[in-house]
Order: structure tokens, then sequence, then C-alpha cells
């Protein structure tokens, strides 16, 4: 049914009778290695407290959940162009669009109004400067 | 795909995929499950710095703890593509002893989760704590319930394949289950990456 499964046809003699890609014990294994590793890392980045800058390590823990993220689509949950003539890919990237108005969204959103909402003791600070600076001139 | 053979059997599959509209309608409710984490995510970014003069992700979270939930969670997910392995064989047993095992590992990783809950709850760092603190509660404990969902269909299921055996509709649900629970570890990796690792740093 999918392309990445017939390649692994030789040793497998299972005869595809349902209606589900259960993919091949190369793929789990494949999928499992690689989940394993790019679980790994980040938890011994910040379990061994590795000295670097804040920014690069968030960075590469984010980084590494992403593709994580996309071995799990392609190993486990055999996400492809093709299964149910493109209709899964499809819903699969609208989820995608959404997601990212929703999530890039709401921080810019929400940051733009953490930055322009003084805080009530800056706001009084200014209220006396303006007044100063009012006195000052009159 | 060039063998006459594997041409028909894949114009057979062809007329079965079209015959149950099963995959691809809980694909679609997945997407929008996914849009749901989404929001939580998104309500935790916004929210998460907000300690209201309580604790903070460095008290409260251990990586260690975590780091065990999650290996839980993966095996789990990988125990349950050795079922469907199993079911793809048509071997009833074998599918039924990994489908045990998935279970075991799901319900090792819920008694985790509500221990660290109950704990959180017990030193006053509970959902009514903080903004922080009830964002995690809401994000980390849906999934939490949706794993736990995920066990009782997994149950219902060993019964019904202890019942009937691996028919076309086991199969179907075992296939649509398999799905959930791959996504759940999908989620889950967000979870530990962005909940607790990023905050630890």
């Amino acid at each position: 049914m999918s392309a990445d499964t017939h390649s692994h046809h030789d040793d497998h003699h299972d005869d595809h009778h349902g209606d589900h890609d259960h993919g091949t014990m190369g793929q789990l294994m494949i999928g499992f290695a690689l989940a394993a590793i790019l679980t790994i890392i980040p938890f011994g980045l910040v379990m061994a407290e590795v000295e670097m800058d804040r920014t690069t390590l968030v960075g590469i823990i984010m980084g590494l959940g992403a593709v994580q993220i996309v071995v799990h689509l392609k190993f486990f949950l055999h996400l492809s162009t093709k299964s149910e003539e493109g209709s899964t890919f499809m819903s699969t990237m609208l989820a995608v669009i959404i997601l990212v108005i929703v999530l890039a969204g709401s921080l810019w959103v929400m940051h733009n109004m953490n930055e322009n909402m003084m805080p009530e003791h800056e706001m009084d600070q200014m209220i006396e400067e303006m007044q100063s600076l009012q006195s000052q001139q009159g | 795909m060039s063998h006459s053979q594997t041409a028909s059997v894949r114009v057979a599959e062809h007329e079965v995929h079209h015959a149950s509209p099963t995959p691809i309608g809980f694909w679609i409710y997945l997407m929008s499950d996914c849009i749901i984490f989404g929001a939580l995510f998104a309500t935790y970014a916004v929210l998460g710095g907000g300690f209201a003069g309580g604790p903070g992700p460095k008290d409260l979270f251990e990586p260690g703890f975590v780091a065990i939930e999650t290996a839980l969670l993966l095996f789990s997910s990988i125990t349950f593509g050795l079922a469907m392995l199993q079911a793809g064989k048509g071997k009833r047993d074998g599918t039924m002893m990994w489908l045990m095992v998935t279970g075991l590992l799901g319900a090792g990783f819920i008694a985790m989760e509500l221990y660290e809950f109950r704990h959180l709850i017990h030193i006053g760092a509970g959902p009514d704590r903080s903004a922080f603190l009830s964002s995690f509660f809401a994000l980390v404990g849906t999934h939490g319930l949706h794993v736990t969902g995920g066990l009782i269909w997994l149950v219902t299921l060993l019964t019904q394949i202890k019942a009937h055996g691996l028919t076309t509709a086991n199969m179907r649900r075992l296939g649509t289950l398999s799905v959930f629970w791959h996504f759940l570890d999908l989620i889950w990796i967000g979870v530990f990456s962005f909940v607790y690792l990023v905050r630890l740093i």
C-alpha cells in the first residue's frame, strides 16, 4: 500500500490483509533507535548541566524535539503523502498550519501586550517625570 | 510494484481502503486533538512565567523522574508496534502478550504521573497556586487523561480479541488504537522538551 514498505517485502511474507499500514520490524527498530538517541541527548544535556549558552541549549532541545516528532510521524505513524490518496497528509498539513497560527500568534500577541502594558510603579515614575518636565517648561 | 501479482493486491487493498472510513476519520480527530494540545502548549508558553511568588520549575521538576516516564512511554510505543507486527502475521497470542506489556508500561506511566501530581499538591504546588502551575496541570493532565482513555480502550480491545480473535473489525480497532497510542507518545515529546527540560536550564 505505501511505497516505503515494499522495499522490505523480501524478508517479510506478510499478506497485507488489513486496511492499515503496520510497517515492518526494520522500520520499527530504526524508529526506536532514532527516537531513543533523540531523547537521550536532551536529557543528557540537562542532567549533566552542560555549560552552554542558555539560548543555544533551548534551541538544541526544541530542535531535537521537532526532529523526533518527524521521526515518530514517519516510522511509527507511517505518515506518507500516498495513504488515503493524500487526505491524511493534507489534513496533517492543515493541522500544522493551524498550530503555527495558534502558537506563534499567541506568543506574539501576548509578548506585545506585556511590552505595552506598563507596570504600575513605572507608570507612577513616568507621571512624575512628565510633571517635573512641565514645571521646568512653565 | 511492477509484478502483476502485487498490482492486483494493490487494487484489492484499494477497495478495502474505501470500505472503511475509520482510518481517515480517526486521523482527522487526532489532528483536532493536536490543536487542543497546541492551545494548551500556547497557554503554558504564555503563563509559564507567572509564579505568583510560588515555586518555579527548578524547585519542582526532577529530570531523572521525567526521563523514566519518557522511557516508559517510548517502550510502550515499541511494544505496541511489536503487537501490530504479530497481528499482521495473524498470531493472536503474541498480539495479546505485547498488548498486555504495552498496557503495563502505560499503567506505569500513569502511576508515576499521579504520584507526581499528588506530591505537587501535597507540598502546596497544586493547580491553584500560580498561573504557571495551572497551565502545567492543564496540559500534562490532559495528556494523562488521554493515556488513561487509551488504557481503557486497550483493555476493552484485549477482551474483544480474546473473545473473537483477530477479526477484520478487531484488526481495524487495533490499527486505530495503535495510531492513537503513537500519537500520545508524539505529544509527550513536546511535553518533556518544552514543559520540563527547557525550564530546567
